[in-house]
């Protein structure tokens, strides 16, 4: 190696530290940006998104029964208005970070004294998808400071931890080889802006900690169960990471 | 517990094709799947499916197991009078469901 190969090395390497910054840095993507052409049609017709089915329950559920959400909410298009975009968030009255569906069963087991909803249940899902659907098209903004900022620290760190059989963490597919194919799919940036979201694979709305759980099983990591505060917690770091994509729900997905 | 979504433009002039689409919440199980205890999940899809314009039969249809859950349907009727379209389904379980919507023919 001559002197001027070394500093050519030299200088790639630059470069190359250069470029990874640079992508780390770049603005978000959404999925459906990485979706097909079908799937992309599918979101950006109601007529044709399947989700949309679930938002119509919600928003039956959201007028239903002797207490109704509305009774105290009024009409959701303005008092849901950019909650979805502000979710998960701390919760002073649970202490701990609460995304939307926490949010929603603690509303109906305290003030409508009814019995929480189970996590992943299709009633559930729909009201969640409803009241998403409110804040479409609204950048997501999470607040990771006060409070909530040990769960969003923990999350970064898991986000980064390989894990699982396959030894893999989040970022290893989602940072380092997004845009990339994996089989017949593409790597997204894995962006929760889309949910709750029609997966086609499920032919059903599903919540985003659904979508994690099935992320940790296909790198055969131990599952948490739905609504633990490690999920919870990474779909708020998730938030963080979206910040400034604009809520889709109820997106669609393969 | 079906129910679905039906989408008409908001107005038509009468002579019109106009584009009916309907998308319907239903789980069209194939019956070729198992569940965990490997027992054969029954088949369940919607037999049939017609939709009633004013007193015309305008769409009959029977979706087998090639079609995927929450089936999404768009045909084209010619547009004679105001009305409703009424579409009803019975699907392998013996499940009945219906849905309608009005369509604002004007002149």
């Amino acid at each position: 190696m001559t002197p001027l190969d070394v500093a050519r090395a030299a200088g790639a390497a630059v470069l190359g530290i250069a470029l990874a910054a640079g992508a780390a840095w770049a603005a978000p993507r959404s999925g459906i940006d990485y979706a097909g052409a079908d799937v992309r049609a599918i979101q950006s017709d109601d007529a044709q998104n399947p989700g949309m089915l679930w938002v119509d329950r919600g928003r039956a559920l959201w007028s239903d029964g002797p207490r109704p959400c509305a009774s105290c909410h009024g009409d959701a298009a303005s008092s849901m208005k950019g909650v979805a975009a502000r979710h998960p968030a701390w919760s002073t009255a649970a202490r701990r970070v609460v995304d939307l569906e926490d949010r929603i069963n603690a509303c109906r087991v305290e003030r409508q004294q009814l019995p929480a909803f189970a996590r992943e249940s299709e009633d559930l899902n729909a009201l969640t998808a409803f009241v998403a659907t409110q804040s479409r098209g609204m950048p997501v903004a999470v607040d990771v400071t006060g409070l909530a900022q040990p769960a969003f620290e923990r999350a970064r760190d898991f986000y980064v931890a390989r894990r699982g059989q396959m030894n893999l963490a989040c970022a290893s597919c989602h940072v380092d080889n997004a845009g990339k194919r994996l089989l017949a799919e593409t790597i997204s940036e894995g962006h929760g802006n889309g949910y709750p979201a029609y997966r086609l694979e499920w032919q059903a709305v599903g919540s985003l900690q659904r979508r994690l759980r099935a992320c940790l099983f296909g790198i055969r990591a131990s599952l948490p169960p739905e609504g633990a505060d490690v999920l919870t917690e990474l779909e708020l770091y998730l938030a963080w990471r979206a910040s400034g994509l604009t809520v889709e729900a109820p997106g669609v997905r393969r | 517990m079906a129910f679905a979504r039906i989408q008409l433009p908001p107005s038509v002039k009468r002579g019109d094709a106009v584009e009916v689409r309907i998308s319907i919440r239903h789980p069209m199980e194939t019956g070729f799947r198992v569940d965990d205890d490997g027992r054969t999940i029954a088949r369940n899809t919607l037999k049939s499916l017609t939709c009633r314009y004013g007193d015309r039969e305008v769409l009959r249809a029977s979706l087998g197991s090639g079609i995927a859950a929450n089936p999404y349907l768009r045909f084209h009727i010619t547009a004679v009078a105001s009305g409703d379209l009424v579409f009803e389904w019975v699907d392998d379980a013996g499940e009945h469901g219906d849905a309608r919507a009005a369509l604002v023919v004007a002149g």
